[in-house]
């Protein structure tokens, strides 16, 4: 039922599309009727319905229409209907809300989108579409402008490529990233062009009269991998990460070779004569473009950083500066026609470390959710405008130029992938094999931005030629390519990524290694990789983090962050399974905690009191662990041990940035639940003691010694958080309640104040002696 | 630099069979070393203090007891030595190899145990072969050094790691049953989805020491 309900609902969406535009044209000038049958101003009626909106308040109007609203004016309606009013933004949002059903109705059934793309799927809605709206209006459906691609369609794309790009395989990869991308680039985009003109000579082809220059402009927006095309696909093969980052990195990155490349021959095509000084001048341009695509994309990344150092009292709207800086740095680097992809990657790469570190948890969660939302959307409608757009009287077909065209594309790439290679892999320690390459030459999927740019030619007899031939092209990488690059992963025994999820001590493990092989480098003289990212981190750590972060959000390693963001993961995962009641809400506790320095704090008088009183009213737990997976949730126990460990998953949140106060966060914990919880330990013996009893002779007798930062107790560790205390203390500085743990004596389940306190090394014994 | 004095090509016939560099890698490590050394022929920890860049590091003091313990000098014996002579010297870095895919399988599984040794010793600094919890603590809070961190971050932190350990190498625990400390075998399982050992070398192609000269 709710299946056909979709369906009907995007059926009649596309009547009303179809429907809408005709109903536009009626009311609107003529021009604009004229207008949008060109094909060079496509979507011309939103451009176009735009004027009349200003026209529609001069008088301009018909002759017809101004007797009748003579005639109206006497009588007042009761109900009238103005869609010219709200025509353009109503069709954008009809046009997203077709995009998003159709996502929706793919995913009803089940086994589609695992056999299929969903890029695949979604070009055929378009070319349904298409086909209705060709249907309904006798006229090409309006087509997707190039600037409306390139200016509000690809950027949110780019933006979630880049802003979780993850940096150390691109940076470890860098090199033979930029090699495939640059040198590959041009090698397919000669080769490409000039084997098509080689064939255009053939003389039963017919095609003799596409120049030479022609063919290259041809060869150049072919060739060019789309990252759009490459993303959808590879995200739904998990191929392992030296690859994708390698196919995804070239496909990024081969932007600033096409953009420089396509203008050139451009320029060419239109000028009288080529001379030498402008093939150098080409050359040197390349070169300007990309590094000026970086050069602004760091100065806004920058620029954003040191921005969102200031927004701690406008939490609300810093998401928002994520998204303007990088939209800005993409259209000022077009602006200067320098690479607006590069740019915005480099903006997003260079700000996010900063920017994680200054802004809140809902900031960041928000960025992270309309990032991809929005990429979501504008991918959808690419793909479903490509099928739209196929459909019209735009196309010249010519077996030939159309077949080998789509025959030098395949072959070009696979003898580029194995050449390049075969080169860099004399430089590369671990050598891309012959299965990656195979992958990388299979991943090279042509996708909208070829379609674009083919809409952005100059009009010449054999744009239809051309337009036709990429569009097969572009079918061909996406549905033949794309439904069987799947399969053959499978079938070749690709390595895939490891499903396993991060853990604290591959990080550890990580960066030990880092440091040990910079140490090496440095001992042996060596300027390795290790040694200037090394000096890099050194760098960043002195001068940089002091720049850009906020004061008490002091840097943190990776090791802690990832600690941090599993063990909040873990009690998200908790609450969300409903085990706690009561409890707050994480994230509302998180931010909190500038908010509420004004409660009460407790003076240290009181801290003896509050002491005693958490050893009178603590909630005894049981003792019992068996091994505590962070990942799985013990089966069968009662809710209390979950209690226990969401609690102290809350500590260590609450331990965030390492110079809250004591007394902020006791305020929160006594504001925020309804319920006391008792802090409770969960015992893992982890080293030489099993039992209890025998060690209390071992263990510090005294509570408030006990409280003390916690003897090194060689064995007997319990899993435990600990605040630190600033301001509080005199002498430690760590304020440490006391648990106890009980496993014969009946609870005495009191609740206590304030539980998401402290859990500690302790054993029942040092409680008991204490007490 | 003053001149340094070669090593006679017997020797460095000697060294390439011993230790696999080739012996251009060795020549250059060699006045690498003399550098290091003031043109001593062997090496005690304070020559390292002449690097710089290594004061940075976090973990300084570990790599530089790993060229002078024992265990990775080959000699049976637990404990560490004084001084170090070239050969050992190459005999550490010589963990640090690449190997590629031309070598037999089995040499190619004898090297990875070795490097994973290597890095299971670093970590066990007293040598009765367990990581424990304290040793791992001491790790974090050595990694953790460089950036603002307090104790108790590092000491949940190897609880943590050392829960995962755990889980990974034993599984389902009885309630009393202790889990001492992570043995070689327990620490190849952890690093087997990490695949450590690929990232763990240096390329000693173009090593210019001549530019390093303080």
């Amino acid at each position: 039922m709710s299946r056909c309900g979709i369906w009907i609902s995007i059926f009649l969406l596309s009547e009303l599309l179809a429907g809408g535009s005709p109903l536009a044209e009626t009311v609107s000038d003529p021009e604009a009727v004229e207008r949008s049958n060109n094909e060079s101003e496509p979507w011309s009626w939103v451009t176009s319905s735009r004027q009349p909106e200003s026209k529609a308040i001069q008088p301009d109007w018909s002759p017809e229409q101004k007797d009748n609203q003579s005639a109206l004016a006497d009588t007042l309606k009761i109900f009238s209907l103005d869609y010219h009013h709200v025509q353009v933004p109503f069709e954008i949002t009809l046009w997203i809300m077709l995009a998003s059903l159709a996502k929706i109705g793919f995913h009803l059934y089940i086994k589609l989108p695992s056999i299929v793309p969903e890029s695949c799927l979604l070009i055929i809605v378009g070319l349904i579409m298409g086909g209705i709206i060709y249907g309904v209006n006798e006229r090409s459906a309006p087509v997707m402008s190039t600037d409306v691609f390139f200016l509000y369609l690809l950027p949110p794309i780019v933006l979630d490529a880049g802003y979780f790009m993850p940096s150390r395989p691109f940076f470890e990869n860098i090199g033979t990233i930029l090699w495939y991308a640059v040198v590959g680039t041009m090698w397919n985009v000669f080769g490409i062009g000039l084997s098509l003109y080689g064939i255009c000579q053939i003389k039963s082809f017919g095609l003799k009269d596409i120049s030479l220059l022609h063919n290259l402009l041809f060869g150049c927006l072919i060739a060019a991998v789309d990252p759009v095309a490459v993303l959808s696909v590879f995200e739904e093969i998990h191929v392992n990460e030296q690859l994708h980052i390698l196919v995804f990195g070239e496909s990024l990155l081969n932007d600033a070779v096409t953009v420089v490349l396509y203008k050139l021959f451009k320029t060419f095509c239109v000028m009288s004569s080529v001379r030498v000084s402008d093939i150098l001048v080409g050359i040197i341009k390349f070169f300007l473009v990309g590094f000026g695509g970086l050069l602004v994309g760091i100065t806004y990344g920058i620029i954003a950083a040191l921005t969102t150092r200031f927004t701690e009292n406008i939490r609300v709207i810093e998401p928002l500066f994520v998204f303007l800086y990088s939209y800005l740095s993409y259209l000022t680097a077009e602006m200067f026609h320098f690479s607006g992809i590069v740019a915005i990657i480099a903006c997003s790469m260079s700000m996010k470390r900063y920017v994680e570190a200054n802004i809140s948890q809902k900031s960041h969660t928000t960025i992270k959710y309309f990032m991809k939302m929005w990429s979501s959307v504008s991918e959808t409608l690419i793909f479903i405008f490509l099928g739209v757009s196929t459909i019209g009287d735009k196309h010249e077909w010519s077996w030939p130029y159309v077949c080998f065209t789509m025959i030098f594309c395949l072959v070009w790439r696979a003898v580029g992938v194995i050449f390049l290679t075969f080169i860099v892999n004399k430089f590369r320690v671990n050598v891309v094999t012959t299965k990656d390459q195979f992958i990388i030459a299979y991943g090279g999927l042509r996708g909208a931005i070829c379609f674009s740019l083919v809409f952005l030619l100059p009009d010449f007899p054999q744009k239809k030629l051309f337009t036709t031939a990429t569009i097969v092209v572009i079918f061909f990488t996406v549905f033949v390519q794309g439904m069987t690059i799947k399969p053959l992963v499978e079938l070749l025994e690709v390595k895939r990524t490891s499903q396993a999820p991060p853990t604290v001590s591959e990080q550890i493990h990580i960066r030990f290694l880092d440091h040990l092989l910079a140490g090496i480098e440095d001992i042996c003289g060596h300027w390795g990789q290790y040694y200037w990212k090394d000096r890099f981190e050194n760098f960043n750590n002195k001068y940089l983090n002091k720049v850009f972060i906020r004061e008490h959000h002091l840097s943190k390693s990776s090791i802690v962050i990832l600690y941090q963001k599993l063990e909040k993961k873990h009690a998200i995962e908790l609450a969300e399974a409903g085990q706690l009641v009561g409890a707050p809400s994480l994230a509302s506790l998180h931010d909190e905690q500038t908010a509420e320095v004004s409660k009460s704090p407790v003076p240290s008088e009181h801290f003896d009191n509050i002491q005693e009183l958490l050893i009178r009213n603590l909630y005894r737990i049981r003792q019992t662990i068996p091994s505590y997976s962070r990942h799985t949730l013990p089966q069968g126990k009662n809710s209390s041990q979950a209690k226990e460990i969401f609690l102290r998953r809350q500590e260590s949140l609450l331990k965030d940035d390492g110079v809250l106060n004591i007394v902020q966060r006791r305020s929160i914990c006594v504001a925020g639940e309804s319920q006391k919880k008792g802090k409770l330990a969960r015992s893992l013996t982890v080293g030489g003691y099993g039992g209890n009893k025998n060690n209390s002779e071992h263990q510090s007798p005294k509570i408030p010694k006990s409280m003390s930062v916690t003897p090194q107790q060689p064995h007997r560790t319990e899993w435990i958080n600990e605040e630190e205390l600033e301001d509080l203390q005199s002498s430690n500085e760590t304020d440490i309640y006391q648990n106890r743990e009980d496993e014969e004596k009946n609870n005495t389940a009191n609740k206590m104040p304030g539980p998401k306190l402290k859990l500690r090394f302790a054993s029942q014994d040092k409680i008991e002696n204490g007490l | 630099m003053g001149s340094s004095p070669s090593l006679p090509a017997w020797e460095i016939r000697n060294l390439v069979h011993t230790t696999g560099f080739t012996s251009e890698q060795i020549e250059i490590l060699h006045r690498r070393f003399l550098h290091l050394t003031d043109g001593k022929p062997t090496m005690c920890r304070d020559c390292f203090d002449n690097i710089p860049d290594l004061e940075c590091n976090p973990i300084k003091s570990r790599i530089v007891n790993a060229f002078f313990d024992r265990r990775n000098l080959g000699l049976q014996s637990n404990g560490t030595v004084d001084e170090i002579t070239f050969e050992n010297f190459l005999t550490i870095l010589s963990f640090f190899q690449h190997m590629d895919e031309n070598h037999a399988k089995e040499d190619l599984e004898y090297y990875k145990m070795e490097k994973l040794q290597f890095l299971f010793r670093m970590y066990d600094t007293n040598g009765d072969g367990k990581i424990t919890l304290e040793e791992l603590r001491e790790i974090i809070d050595e990694l953790l050094s460089k950036t603002s961190n307090t104790e108790k971050t590092s000491s949940s932190i190897a609880d943590a790691a050392m829960m995962e350990a755990a889980n990974i190498c034993v599984g389902e625990m009885e309630p009393d049953q202790q889990y001492d400390g992570i043995t070689f075998n327990d620490f190849l399982k952890i690093m087997q989805d990490i695949k450590i050992e690929a990232k763990m070398h240096v390329r000693f192609l173009n090593m210019d020491t001549t530019a390093i000269c303080k």
